[in-house]
């Protein structure tokens, strides 16, 4: 029998505002722990939670830009349970009336494009982060993440591959990403993934019994642990067995996925409305002012680049993995409007120096106007292909400016006609063959010269100089 | 003159014309109330304090045990929060020290306010200083036993379903519920949200007014607290009531209210119509379902509430019994078992019950709907009258142990003030007489929303009508 597997992901995005949902602490993880912390975030008796409006407002920018509906109606409510890294022993969420519902994105796909529904995507607190200690069997609680903003963005089931999973949440992450409302980061925790994951026949349309897996760091571990879990649950049904609905904890070092509680199923959260947040109507004029504000969104970028620039499509999809690297692309094409020539030194050159860097465009001191006169200098041949990208290498090492290195280490070419010609004459001299050979019609050993020629001026000749310059000598002769 | 006998608005004019200095009072108030504490046990400790020099209100007060007030144990006369001590100020305490007040001790209450007579605090009943053999009500019974025994000049209470009128009956002083969102609940620990509220419990109408003023206004740290002026109340107190509609509502007037409770409050409604108001018969068509509504809400919002006490972070930890079970859960269920009294157990299962799959609907969601029903009954209510009557409590103060193993008549007791929780409206509570054993009775009047000026107005005109006020329990 051949299966199909149905997959929904829930990602927890933590959002970057500058304090958290329902007080005035910083919004800063990773400090010292239990310093940004208040008596409502860590939930002492008497205190009471208050909407940060700029997290309304990163939830609507991120549900427009999803293309859902925007909830006309702001509420929250408590979901109950206890842990001890939740201080109140309820979560404060919105469980029926999501800030955002049924949106969509579209994923490229081996058979094209396909769009992925987007069930919900709702506003909440997050928890407080424990640390165990093995040695002596004790957990500490760092409250400090506890009111952190998150959004949680629902899709709908319509995810059929492990692969097409890691698709939607490479998706999902770039049109994040340009609303700058968080880090976006799996591995720091700003981004989390949790996925249902069901199998049926293929050709059936009643859903299958789904496990919830948790403990994925990045995307490729959730496409790894969708695939093991979809060959698990093959093998179960294959051989008779039930799949039982549960939470699965993948673990990336053995690669499989271990059941998490046994009772799971038995939590009754008892939602209900949180009498401390008097539900409000939203006003439409702030739905308006949020999408007017929304930027240019990567599909958008993607197609202007294509259209305006006239980039092929292979150069603007690389350009908008990065917003802030297609501003820059656009900065450089209004010194050097030369797109193609812009998109080869940024994708080629910059990208590879921000691989290598394990850094981002903005932690280089990199100005537009530098890579444009770099590239400049390239195309009128002042300074050779090569040269230039050591240039830019020994730039953003901090080795002065371009044109102190340029000097400093004599990118500079020679493209005098005096100077050359007394280097070429020496090398006819020297290498009768190779002239008798041109003259005889062997055209192609004429870059044997110009390679003899550039030995001679230590690399620093322009080679389309010398060439032009051989060939014209040879031709008076 | 006993000092400590006399009203805030008296002490305060004693000040202002130098006759009496504000560390005179002090004395004689403190004084009072360590040396017959032990008699009606308001007090569950004294707290620890710098003297203020400064404010207009430089008089002792006494707040509910369930008020936080910085570096202070703040208990809700639990032993769950044992040692807890609250890092901040309620917003009312911020007020209240502005205001130069003095700031006595934490006030007895049922535990979390659970209950109608002190008695499920964990530290002993209050008593009620007319009779020591008879509680003082509650939830704020210490802080009514507190100014009744003219142990504190005056007190905050809260009121969840008539926690501040019903002892203030009781005790035969004032007791006033805001409206819902008049005042901040920033600091209050926390009973039933969407009912709570902070409010005075004085020894007449003038007082409540001047603490009101006090007390009032908007907290940006209380998204449910309202962003409306505060009049100043005392300029309400003129005794003017003529062509006042007060309805009576006929809901309220049922078998099983003690003869003289009736008596008393039917006096009460004639000295008001002498007094130049139109007295008028209303209905209130829902109230026979606001005790079962009140305490489907009430204790759904408990549960979740007082999930925090868990031992983890503050408040009393209890030992593990190392049962096999994980140690965390083990830990969360031996504190609750141990740090709760029964009352407050048997409301979290309540709560938590009401808000279960399966049963949300046919509880918490149904409750929500015939709350909305209360409330409109007094929204029609209050286009015909402006202040409705009623008693506060359908009898006057009970035995101790009474009705402790009964929480159904125990639950009965608040009838007449839980309404007006489940409306958000203003009541207040203001004695009226007293019964065969010498308690007094209350007298509970209800108005609209933010029209506590009515309601002082009110109460004031019957209050200088009248000699109650002026009686002081023998103690």
């Amino acid at each position: 029998m051949e299966f199909e597997t149905v997959i929904g992901l829930e990602v927890h995005l933590q959002l970057n505002t500058c304090t958290k949902i329902f007080c005035s602490c910083r919004n800063l993880f990773g400090d010292q722990p239990n310093t940004n912390v208040c008596p409502v975030c860590l939930g002492l008796p008497g205190s009471l939670p208050v909407l940060n409006r700029k997290v309304l407002d990163f939830g609507i920018r991120v549900g427009l830009a999803l293309d859902c509906e925007i909830s006309p109606l702001v509420k929250f409510d408590r979901k109950n349970y206890f842990y001890p890294d939740l201080p109140k022993g309820y979560q404060i969420s919105q469980f029926d009336f999501p800030i955002a519902r049924k949106g969509h994105i579209s994923i490229k796909s081996s058979a094209g494009d396909k769009r992925i529904g987007i069930t919900r995507a709702h506003l909440e607190e997050d928890a407080g982060k424990l640390i165990h200690n093995d040695q002596n069997r004790s957990t500490l609680v760092d409250y400090n993440r506890t009111g952190t903003p998150l959004v949680e963005i629902v899709s709908d089931p319509d995810l059929r591959t492990a692969q097409e999973a890691y698709d939607y949440l490479t998706a999902l992450k770039l049109v994040l990403s340009y609303l700058s409302v968080s880090e976006c980061d799996m591995e720091k925790g700003s981004l989390r993934c949790d996925a249902n994951v069901s199998i049926r026949p293929k050709g059936d349309s009643k859903l299958g019994t789904k496990t919830e897996l948790k403990n994925m760091n990045s995307f490729s571990a959730v496409r790894r642990a969708i695939d093991y879990e979809a060959k698990r649950q093959e093998g179960i049904l294959l051989s008779g067995g039930e799949i039982v609905q549960q939470t699965l904890l993948w673990d990336d070092a053995r690669a499989v996925t271990l059941p998490m509680r046994s009772k799971e199923n038995s939590h009754d959260y008892r939602y209900f409305p949180d009498p401390d947040l008097v539900p409000f109507v939203l006003d439409p004029a702030w739905v308006i002012a949020a999408r007017e504000a929304l930027p240019e969104l990567p599909t958008q970028k993607l197609s202007r680049l294509v259209e305006h620039y006239k980039l092929n499509i292979y150069d603007a999809t690389i350009i908008i993995q990065d917003r802030e690297l297609a501003d820059f692309f656009e900065a450089c094409y209004l010194i050097y409007p030369d797109a193609k020539k812009i998109a080869n030194w940024l994708n080629g050159p910059l990208l590879k120096e921000l691989n290598e860097r394990k850094c981002s465009l903005h932690d280089l001191d990199l100005l537009p106007a530098v890579l444009a006169a770099l590239i400049e200098k390239v195309e009128t041949a002042q300074i050779s292909n090569l040269a230039g990208k050591e240039a830019l290498s020994l730039y953003l090492n901090k080795n002065g400016s371009l044109e102190e290195i340029i000097r400093n280490k004599g990118f500079l070419q020679v493209s005098d006609d005096q100077q050359l010609l007394t280097v070429i004459d020496e090398v006819l001299r020297d290498n009768p063959a190779a002239v008798a050979e041109i003259k005889s019609g062997k055209t192609n050993v004429t870059g044997f010269l110009v390679g003899q020629a550039m030995k001679k001026m230590q690399g620093k000749a322009n080679p389309k100089k010398l060439n032009e310059l051989i060939t014209g000598r040879l031709q008076n002769e | 003159m006993k000092l400590y006998d006399q009203t805030a608005q008296k002490l305060k004019e004693l000040i202002a014309s130098g006759d009496i200095s504000p560390q005179a009072i002090q004395q004689a108030v403190e004084e009072r109330a360590r040396a017959i504490n032990p008699r009606t046990n308001a007090f569950l400790r004294f707290y620890d304090l710098p003297c203020t020099q400064h404010g207009s209100f430089r008089l002792p007060i006494g707040l509910k045990d369930n008020l936080s007030v910085k570096n202070q144990l703040v208990g809700c006369a639990s032993r769950i929060l044992e040692g807890y001590r609250a890092p901040y100020d309620a917003h009312v305490v911020e007020r209240l020290l502005e205001s130069g007040a003095i700031l006595q001790g934490a006030l007895n209450m049922d535990e979390f306010a659970f209950g109608s007579s002190t008695e499920t605090s964990a530290f002993g009943s209050a008593r009620n200083p007319w009779d020591t053999e008879r509680v003082p009500g509650g939830s704020s019974g210490g802080s009514a036993a507190a100014v009744a025994a003219g142990q504190t000049i005056w007190a905050l209470g809260s009121d969840t379903g008539g926690s501040i009128r019903q002892p203030a009956s009781f005790c035969g002083i004032v007791g006033l519920k805001p409206t819902y969102g008049r005042i901040s609940r920033y600091g209050l620990v926390a009973f039933g949200s969407s009912l709570d509220q902070i409010g005075p419990l004085t020894k007449d109408v003038t007082d409540s007014a001047l603490l009101l003023n006090i007390i009032s206004g908007f907290d940006p740290k209380d998204s449910t607290s309202a962003n409306c002026p505060v009049p100043d109340y005392t300029q309400a107190l003129t005794r003017e009531i003529k062509g006042l509609r007060i309805g009576i509502p006929r809901e309220y007037f049922i078998d099983g209210i003690q003869p003289e409770v009736l008596n008393a409050v039917q006096s009460a409604v004639k000295l008001l119509e002498k007094a130049g108001a139109q007295v008028k018969d209303i209905s209130l068509a829902h109230t026979k379902y606001a005790v079962a509504t009140y305490y489907i809400l009430a204790t759904a919002e408990a549960s979740s509430n007082l999930a925090r006490f868990d031992g983890v972070k503050y408040g009393r930890r209890a030992q593990s019994r190392s049962s096999g079970r994980p140690a965390i859960i083990d830990l969360y269920e031996t504190t609750r078992e141990q740090g709760f009294g029964d009352e407050a157990k048997r409301r979290i299962m309540l709560g938590t019950y009401v808000l279960s799959s399966g049963y949300y609907d046919a509880f918490y969601l149904r409750a929500q709907k015939v709350r909305t029903l209360i409330k409109k009954d007094f929204e029609q209510a209050f286009n015909e009258v402006d202040v409705i009557v009623s008693p506060t409590a359908p009898t006057t103060a009970f035995r101790l142990g009474e009705k402790i193993n009964d929480p159904l008549s125990m639950y009965l007791s608040d009838i007449f003030t839980i309404p007006a929780n489940l409306a958000g409206i203003p009541a207040i509570s203001l004695p009226c007489g007293f019964d065969s054993n010498q308690m007094p009775v209350g007298l509970q009047m209800m108005a609209s929303p933010f029209a506590e000026e009515t309601l002082l107005r009110t109460a004031f005109a019957y209050e200088q009508a009248t000699p109650w006020h002026t009686e002081r329990a023998r103690l």
